[in-house]
């Protein structure tokens, strides 16, 4: 098949608009996984509801969907601490990651994706803002829409502020301590468990908002999250499991992929590329790009 | 010589546990291996052992190269280790802990052997009285004898015990002394990785001194404790 | 109990665990006894329905029971349960498309399929720490129902029609012949994990899942115990998916990737019991049961609902399931 350059060029960029957003969407698993070894298998489930909060302030009040995601936040961050504290309480504190605490996160997964299912049917939902039709356009005829440029700018955003945050905050140096030595903190009078716990916060936290990007992009209904769910642990792994700048790297990696594969071969292989991906990294090199 | 390894290295990223380390190790002998804490002392039974792959070097055992080896292929030519922290098999009772290498190392379905040679160790490590109970319910020094029992139960040619006394009292610990001493006779190498001083001295034929992932010193009990740079390193904590 | 009435039970089981003769005959009497009592049952009840229905809970007990060959034996949890699931189904859909072969001849088929699949899978991920493999199954059965939307030639999105056959051998109506099929599947599976468990299979799967490293320092050969237990496992979950089309008689990649299989396959174990054979097939007899009656009383997305918060709770407070709480009654007493 002769490829088209201005195929490529526009699957490239498309892809790349992709990575940004697929960045916020795996930022989370990168720090309850990566750094905490949590098995966080629900986070996906976290950002379809996140995605469902959007579209229910925004449809039944008029919030910008943004804004939206920005008043749940809170809410998510203490409801992911409660969750962690459940998790933490009813089996990492037995022991080694076990085969319950992995049926606990599959459970929640499940629970959450049923419930929306049972409140919101099965229809695809979508919201209304100003950024949602309008393009922007670049040179060389590329024109791009700005509701894929919105999340891109959000998604980026957060990812740096949470790098930020990591660096320069004290709690964030705790939980980048805390996710190469417990023990070590513990010495300076730390409470792992309590860093741990907040981390997860902030994990669910930034799935909320990656939800109100998802359904800025595309139209959303309760069964989307299985599809990220491949997405989020390739996007962790390649990118080197602790690394945020290798996560940001890796989603970009996974969004031109998939963009490229969607143009050249149709959307329905779109899933595929992200087991693909982190069959082949798991293979190859488990320590991903980035990786220690 | 039953181990020799040669240069082994072993980083972790950009940290350099082990440092070309060279080792032997003869067939009937008694080696200690001491060293502060984060020397690399597990680390380096734990590239012995093949629980973790050498960045560099080579491990031979009898002879053969089982640098690639797996960890359960070694086990079974004859190299066994006990864990520094138990490691039992929490699901199971004392004697079907002991079973498990009976089965996979000496012989399969043969049920009435297995059970047999279980008795056997279990008298050898003094856990009859204790066969039917679970690791939850025993006491540091059943614990650690039981971890040398699963070690014995796969027939070793090596024992390597990592800290097998740590925690114990004087008595426990001269009883697992005992207990090593008579292996010994029996004609297993053992490696004894230990803080203890009085017991590594007592026991070692030879001391191996490891300090920041580097052998400092190998030789004998009297000249590698008058050696300057152990004293310094180690004995004067 | 009376001192004659002990002394034979303990004779029973002490010749049941020796090897004897008496307890399998025992055992397979009473098994006897069960099938025919469950096939006058249903056949007073009068409608297929309740043989379909009977059908659905065997099927879990395949199911459970094939999934924790490897999660409740050696600890590697398979979420992908509904893809060994459909590579059986859709097995079962070429042969019907293609060769036309009868049901007994096309589950072995359809068990191979799903084995090698599940041999492919463990041999890539297995060597990798436990999530990982959890992670990929996960992802597997997303992948596999992806290219089976794909793939127009079983019906694709779209989905195929089949035809129950016109002759049913032996059993009167195809509702009992689906049934008697599931149950010996059922049996077989059961018979399985009960060889597995006791075996030094078994043995070195348990000494997997409390300790791997320690495990594989003991002379466990742990990569290949976890490839025979994930091929296994595999296999039997393609077996029991091999008679659905002919239940169904319409097949789309919604129902053999159905949202109730991937839930249930972990949750009934779990609920169960996963560290003998029994407590899956407890687990499934029980919530089974409980999914047949619900479905008709509230809607199924409600009742797989149902079946998660069990799943959380159980997972929360009984770890070790039904089986664990009844053993902990038990020590208790003693």
């Amino acid at each position: 098949m002769a490829v088209s350059w201005d195929l490529l060029i526009n699957a490239v960029l498309s892809g790349l608009l992709l990575g940004g957003f697929y960045a916020a969407v795996a930022v989370g698993v990168t720090i309850a996984f990566g750094m905490l070894d949590i098995v966080n298998i629900a986070h996906p489930a976290f950002i379809v509801l996140g995605a469902f909060i959007a579209y229910w302030l925004n449809s039944s009040y008029g919030i910008d969907p943004l804004l939206a995601s920005l008043l749940a936040a809170p809410f998510a961050f203490l409801g992911g601490r409660a969750l962690y504290r459940l998790y933490y309480y009813a089996f990492e504190r037995r022991g080694e990651e076990s085969l319950q605490g992995l049926a606990f996160f599959f459970g929640i997964l499940f629970i959450v994706e049923v419930s929306l299912l049972l409140h919101f049917g099965v229809d695809y939902r979508t919201v209304e803002a100003a950024y949602i039709g309008p393009s922007v356009d670049l040179p060389f005829s590329l024109s791009v829409p700005l509701r894929l440029l919105t999340p891109l700018l959000v998604g980026l955003a957060m990812v740096l502020a949470i790098q930020i945050f990591l660096s320069r905050t004290f709690i964030g140096r705790a939980i980048l301590a805390v996710s190469q030595d417990p023990g070590a903190l513990r010495m300076v009078g730390g409470n792992p468990v309590k860093v741990k716990e907040i981390a997860f916060g902030i994990a669910i936290a930034t799935a909320i908002i990656a939800g109100a990007l998802l359904i800025i992009i595309q139209p959303v209904e309760p069964s989307v999250g299985r599809e990220f769910i491949g997405r989020v642990f390739a996007i962790c792994v390649l990118g080197g499991m602790t690394s945020l700048a290798g996560t940001v790297l890796a989603a970009m990696i996974l969004g031109v992929a998939e963009s490229i594969t969607t143009t050249f071969w149709g959307p329905s292989w779109a899933p595929a590329v992200a087991f693909s991906i982190l069959l082949i990294t798991l293979a190859v090199r488990p320590s991903g790009i980035l990786g220690r | 010589m039953i181990i020799e390894a040669t240069g082994v290295t072993k980083k972790f990223g950009g940290f350099t546990a082990l440092n070309a380390i060279n080792f032997t190790l003869g067939a009937r002998e008694r080696v200690g291996l001491i060293g502060p804490n984060g020397s690399g002392k597990s680390t380096f039974v734990n590239c012995l052992t093949g629980v973790l792959p050498a960045s560099e070097g080579m491990v031979r055992f009898d002879g053969q190269d089982i640098t690639q080896l797996a960890a359960w292929k070694r086990a079974r030519l004859g190299l066994s280790r006990s864990f520094q922290i138990p490691r039992p098999f929490r699901g199971m009772t004392v004697r079907q802990n002991i079973e498990i290498p009976l089965t996979f190392i000496v012989g399969r379905s043969d049920r009435a052997r297995i059970e047999a040679e279980a008795d056997a160790i279990l008298a050898q490590v003094g856990l009859s009285a204790r066969a039917r109970a679970r690791p939850r319910s025993l006491s540091q020094v059943e614990l650690r004898k039981l971890e040398l029992g699963r070690a014995l139960a796969a027939k070793p040619r090596v024992l390597i015990a990592d800290e097998a006394m740590a925690g114990l009292s004087d008595p426990e610990v001269d009883e697992i002394l005992d207990l090593l001493m008579r292996l010994n006779s029996e004609g297993i190498a053992i490696l004894l990785i230990e803080h203890i001083m009085r017991a590594v001295i007592r026991f070692s034929e030879r001391i191996v001194v490891l300090v920041a992932g580097a052998k400092i010193a190998d030789g004998p009990p009297a000249d590698v404790m008058a050696h300057p740079e152990v004293v310094r390193a180690y004995l004067g904590e | 109990m009376s001192v004659v009435a002990k002394t034979a039970k303990d004779e029973v089981a002490r010749s049941a665990t020796r090897g004897g003769w008496l307890g399998p005959l025992l055992a397979a009497s009473i098994g006897a006894a069960l099938i025919a009592a469950t096939f006058l049952v249903l056949d007073w009840l009068g409608t297929d329905y309740a043989y379909l229905a009977a059908y659905t809970v065997l099927q879990f007990v395949v199911l459970a029971t094939a999934w924790n060959i490897l999660g409740g034996y050696a600890g590697y949890v398979n979420f992908g349960s509904a893809g060994f699931f459909a590579i059986g189904v859709y097995t079962s859909v070429v042969v019907y498309q293609t060769i036309q072969l009868p049901i007994l001849a096309t589950i072995p088929l359809a068990a191979a399929t799903a084995g090698l699949v599940g041999f492919a899978t463990g041999y890539l991920t297995l060597r990798l720490r436990g999530v990982f493999f959890s992670i990929a199954t996960l992802a597997l059965a997303i992948v596999l129902q992806t290219l089976i939307v794909n793939w127009d030639w079983v019906g694709g999105a779209r989905g195929v029609y089949v035809l129950r056959p016109q002759t049913v051998p032996v059993f009167g109506s195809y509702a009992r012949y689906l049934f008697a099929v599931m149950l010996g599947l059922a049996i077989l599976s059961v018979l399985i994990a009960r060889l597995v468990e006791n075996s030094w299979l078994g043995q070195g799967l348990a000494a997997i899942r409390d300790d791997e490293v320690a495990a594989e320092c003991s002379g466990v050969p742990s990569l290949w115990l976890k490839l025979m237990a994930t091929t296994l496992s595999g296999a039997l979950m393609g077996a029991a998916g091999a008679p659905f089309p002919y239940f169904i008689t319409y097949v789309d990649p919604n129902t053999a990737f159905s949202l109730s299989i991937a839930v249930n396959t972990i949750a009934m174990p779990l609920i169960g019991g996963t560290t003998t054979w029994a407590g899956p097939v407890i687990g499934a007899l029980l919530i089974g049961s409980l999914q047949q009656y619900a479905t008709v009383t509230i809607s199924s997305a409600a009742n797989l609902l149902i079946v998660g918060v069990l799943l959380v709770v159980f997972v929360i407070i009984a770890p070790n399931g039904i089986i664990g709480l009844i053993t902990s009654i038990r020590e208790r007493r003693q």
